[in-house]
């Protein structure tokens, strides 16, 4: 974890890169933006837009088939792409394969370890044993989780027999290591967590969880939806066996994915879909799968979006993964600091103090979160309100919404504090203050 | 400083949203309709007594029990202080009334005459967004009505 704010980026640097933004310059309500919701989604430098102009105007063709120059050309960017977000992350080449985002990528992990014991069931050889899901068995998931890093481990359970367990939240929303392995035992099978938490910001200590789950013999699947984005990952290093995140996250266009699975973990897992693209050879009832990472890839890419999310992340690279958590580190501690300080205003998740990712939830004593939303917006913040994916989390925080403000490498400590002021005013201005 | 919210919040809607006038679960009832608006979470049950029958048919009582932004909230207290005592041809018309107006983007005048204290959502009408809000506990009253024709 770095905490060397010498690194965090300036102000002067923070305003050359929004330069690259386009929509940050744009005011949608006729006021100027503050955009504070690059956790659902964040902006895209001129830079991830031209590479797709340029692939799109001089390289487009389908990949992997065709003998021509420019299905070479095509083939090449694609698998070059692949090289990069694979260093990007920690992995190789072979451990990465594209999905239509986060969601679609934890469904193919579980969906493809239903398909695994369903072949079993049906008699067509032994299930591998790092994939059997038996009745009695447990997923481990936890209170937090976003519906995407959930609902495809309650319809694995429902398939398998197995029993969905969960580590609670407390009061704050935050759950505990100490909580987590202790529901690690034999019969665990997977573990699926998030690496931080998009409503809470808490950040899981994955090389714990990694550790009790591989001792028991469970597979460790991460949602690494608000981490990639934002810090500097290496799943190798954290040793987990599956993991998913969203270009559209990541200053990358929308509709692409990627699904992290380690070499043995690739080789053993049956796709979740089949089709064109990912077989060596096909008779009129028989087929065979290329080895990973094409065999979880059937039909055509969206190679320019792929291209595109390459570019995403040689721009995070250049200004240096290091320096953008330690300037959204900053920021996260300065809008939980902030809005913690404000009357009525409850922040749920981590203490403050404790470590927290660059994003804050709130809620206002009195006031529905669409309604505190509503007056920010028309300040010209975007924040998030609603459930944010997460209903059992605000279940337990006893709400149907929080309020959320999260920030990005654009995202500047004047924009935070015009967060804080209009915050401070909700409650007045909906007359319970 | 002027309103930044430009007459979306009337005084009477955070009345409404307090007052909550009508809630509570009526017995015996003829009809109920639960509705949720996905997007945010807001959640309403309206329940409707009818008298009379056929053309004479009215409203005898409606109770209603939701959660929910000051909007949805406080359009079910207004429903809830309108339809009793009006015909089931009365109430129809008046949710269409509301329904036109909010989804007017503006362009339409809002009918005093026909929706009294409701026109005060009228600035619903520029914020999209928040139409489904102030029309929950309209259209599930709507649908519970529907059900009784069934
Ligand atoms: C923690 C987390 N997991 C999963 C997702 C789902 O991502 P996507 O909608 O891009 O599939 C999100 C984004 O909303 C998220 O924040």
């Amino acid at each position: 974890m770095t905490t060397a704010t010498e690194t965090a980026l300036t102000e002067e640097r923070v305003q050359q890169l929004r330069a690259d933004f386009p929509i940050l310059a744009e005011q949608p309500g006729g006021v100027p933006l503050v955009y504070l919701d690059s956790g659902a989604t964040s902006q895209q430098p001129r830079q991830v837009l031209e590479a797709e102009w340029a692939f799109r105007t001089q390289h487009n063709a389908a990949v992997h088939r065709g003998a021509h120059t420019l299905a070479a050309l095509a083939t090449d960017d694609y698998e070059l792409a692949r090289e990069r977000i694979a260093r990007f992350v920690g992995a190789r080449p072979t451990e990465i394969s594209w999905t239509m985002n986060a969601t679609d990528a934890l469904n193919s992990v579980a969906l493809s370890l239903a398909e695994a014991n369903r072949a079993h069931a049906d008699g067509a050889g032994a299930v591998d044993p790092t994939l059997r899901i038996r009745p009695g068995d447990e997923i481990l998931v936890t209170e937090a989780e976003h519906h995407a890093n959930l609902l495809p481990w309650q319809r694995l359970a429902t398939e398998t027999g197995a029993t969905l367990r969960w580590v609670e939240v407390d009061d704050e929303g935050v759950w505990t290591t100490d909580a987590l392995l202790a529901l690690i035992t034999e019969r665990t099978r997977v573990v699926a967590i998030a690496h931080v938490s998009n409503v809470t910001g808490q950040i899981a200590d994955v090389p714990a969880v990694v550790a009790a789950a591989h001792e028991a013999g469970a597979l460790v699947v991460l949602d690494a939806c608000q981490s990639v984005p934002h810090r500097p990952v290496d799943f190798r290093a954290l040793g987990v066996d599956a993991a998913a995140f969203s270009s559209h996250k990541m200053l990358g266009p929308g509709g692409i994915g990627v699904l992290y699975l380690t070499e043995a973990l690739g080789e053993a897992l049956p796709p979740a879909r089949v089709g064109g693209s990912m077989i060596t050879t096909v008779t009129m009832t028989e087929h065979e799968f290329l080895p990973a990472p094409q065999k979880f890839e059937a039909g055509t890419q969206p190679v320019a979006s792929i291209v595109g999310l390459a570019a995403a992340v040689d721009y995070l690279e250049a200004v240096g993964m290091p320096a953008i958590e330690a300037h959204e580190v900053a920021l996260g501690e300065r809008l939980a600091a902030g809005a913690a300080a404000i009357d009525g205003v409850r922040l749920v998740g981590p203490r403050l103090g404790a470590e927290r990712a660059g994003l804050a939830s709130v809620i206002v004593d009195g006031v529905h979160a669409h309604d505190a939303g509503q007056l920010l917006d028309a300040h010209g913040i975007a924040a998030r309100v609603g459930h944010h994916c997460a209903q059992p989390l605000h279940r337990r925080l006893g709400t149907a919404a929080t309020t959320r403000a999260s920030a990005y490498l654009y995202t500047t400590e004047d924009e935070v504090d015009r967060f804080l002021d209009v915050l401070s005013g909700v409650r007045a201005y909906f007359g319970v203050a | 400083m002027a309103d930044p919210l430009a007459g979306l919040y009337q005084e009477l809607i955070l009345e409404h949203a307090k007052l909550r006038a009508g809630e509570g679960e009526i017995e015996p009832f003829d009809a109920e309709r639960h509705l949720k608006n996905p997007t945010c979470g807001d959640e309403v049950t309206v329940r409707v007594r009818l008298a009379g029958d056929g053309d004479e048919a009215r409203v005898d009582a409606l109770g209603w029990v939701g959660q929910g932004c000051s909007i949805s909230q406080a359009s079910a207290s207004v429903l809830a202080e309108q339809a009793p005592g009006l015909t089931v041809a009365a109430v129809r018309e008046r949710i269409e009334a509301m329904r036109e107006l909010l989804r007017s983007r503006g362009a339409v005048e809002p009918d005093e005459a026909l929706l009294g204290d409701a026109v005060a959502f009228a600035g619903v009408a520029k914020f999209p967004m928040r139409v489904k809000c102030a029309m929950l506990a309209w259209v599930a009253l709507e649908e519970a009505l529907a059900e009784l024709d069934g």
